[in-house]
């Protein structure tokens, strides 16, 4: 691994203001992170560590809002009380990130941000019609993702934190690559409050994570499996790997979605 | 460099680290700390797993620097004040959960941080757990028996203190 300065702020405005140098970028759980500095893939000047920002931790119910700071660990998340009472989904899918060291360290601003196509977190996200809030504005998850690793967020600019919509019911069926233990294809599904069905995918898009809108309509006039069935998934734009074809994990879409309308069923 | 100073197994220990000095290379060089090893590097076997303010993490993926004050509890502090091996310890001992045992130290260190919140768990929430812990000696089937004879005298030890 190349050296780097290492430094670590404990104030948001610190981390923002050393953010600006030639070369800084930020350091979350590092769960990502410090593999690809290993590898070399990246060649940072300054690493700002945003772990000791405490304003950034932490789990909040506001109304029929559920935030979450954006230094917050998979594992801080999977163990709250508070998640679980408001979003099932959330816990069932920080519960199955990686392994227990991996939550233990890994964030949901970092998840997000790095934006990795088989990632758990942007399924929640878009699901669930998160706000992703930074230092700078807040952003709708719908307009956050941008392609394979790639989202609207600038140079510089951190999440702060994420404020998830809670919803009637919700559940996050995962699909496991059994090496890397990321999603092969996985499926968010949520019941929102107005009765709205939202079906975010992650795993399988070739441009990372999606809404499925067939879905989305076909589970929003009649809630059951039988209407899965009568969708039809497109191969269409779907990742091609070793692991899964195409139509394989278009297929898995469906497979997933009817596993998530049993598990709210 | 910058001087880090942590509390290592209840001990007040400080040395230098580059910004890119990780954990496990902190433990091992700069405080002789040997215990804890470098499997893979790349956060998949886990035989680096180290405790960090109460939670086990793989030091393989954690810089130094960023732990400045930390507490840290590695495999060599296991072990009973007197050096006899501690509960997990023995019972990998006693169930033959180790055979070449490299990974062993990170099992341990997994598996005290399982017991810490889930006192009894099942076979599958045991292997659910050690998903991070890669053997490639013995298979899991002594290494979950190892576990659960651990979890079985911890607990028996609690009810005999109540």
């Amino acid at each position: 691994m190349y050296n780097f300065e290492f430094t670590r702020p404990t104030d948001l405005s610190v981390a923002v203001e050393a953010l600006k140098a030639e070369g800084a970028q930020a350091l979350g759980g590092g769960q990502t992170l410090i593999p690809v500095l290993k590898q070399r893939l990246a060649m940072p000047t300054t690493l700002v560590d945003l772990s000791a920002i405490d304003s950034m931790k932490g789990i909040r119910r506001m109304g029929d809002t559920l935030v979450i700071g954006g230094g917050t660990t998979h594992g801080a998340v999977a163990g709250s009380a508070e998640v679980a009472n408001a979003i099932k989904g959330l816990v069932e899918l920080t519960a199955k990130v990686g392994d227990p060291q991996v939550r233990n360290r890994g964030t949901i601003g970092g998840s997000l941000a790095n934006n990795d196509p088989a990632a758990c977190y942007p399924a929640a996200a878009l699901a669930l019609g998160a706000t992703i809030v930074t230092n700078a504005r807040e952003i709708a998850a719908d307009d956050f993702f941008q392609g394979l690793y790639a989202t609207c967020l600038e140079e510089g600019e951190i999440i702060t934190e994420v404020r998830f919509p809670i919803p009637a019911a919700s559940t996050y069926q995962k699909f496991e690559q059994p090496a890397s233990r990321f999603s092969l294809t996985s499926v968010f599904l949520a019941k929102m409050q107005d009765g709205s069905i939202r079906v975010g995918v992650t795993g399988a898009g070739a441009d990372g994570v999606f809404r499925h809108e067939g879905l989305e309509q076909a589970l929003s006039s009649d809630f059951s499996a039988g209407a899965v069935d009568g969708v039809t998934v497109s191969a269409e734009g779907m990742s091609n790997d070793l692991h899964a074809t195409p139509e394989y994990r278009a297929n898995l879409v469906k497979v997933m979605t009817k596993r998530a309308v049993a598990a709210l069923s | 460099m910058t001087t880090i100073s942590m509390t290592v197994n209840g001990r007040q220990v400080s040395g230098e680290a580059e910004g890119n000095t990780l954990l496990v290379d902190f433990l091992r060089k700069e405080l002789s700390l040997t215990g804890t090893h470098v499997g893979c590097d790349t956060s998949q076997c886990g035989a680096c797993v180290v405790h960090v303010n109460g939670e086990s993490v793989k030091s393989c993926t954690q810089f130094a620097s960023a732990l400045d004050g930390a507490s840290v509890t590695t495999i060599e502090g296991m072990a009973n004040d007197d050096g006899t091996l501690g509960v997990i310890q023995q019972a990998f001992q006693d169930e033959h959960g180790l055979q070449c045992g490299f990974c062993t130290p990170g099992m341990v260190m997994s598996i005290a941080d399982l017991l810490k919140t889930n006192a009894q768990p099942t076979e599958g929430e045991i292997r659910e757990w050690l998903k991070g812990n890669i053997c490639r000696c013995t298979g899991y089937h002594n290494i979950v028996k190892a576990a659960q004879s651990a979890a079985a005298t911890l607990s028996g030890a609690r009810e005999a203190a109540e």
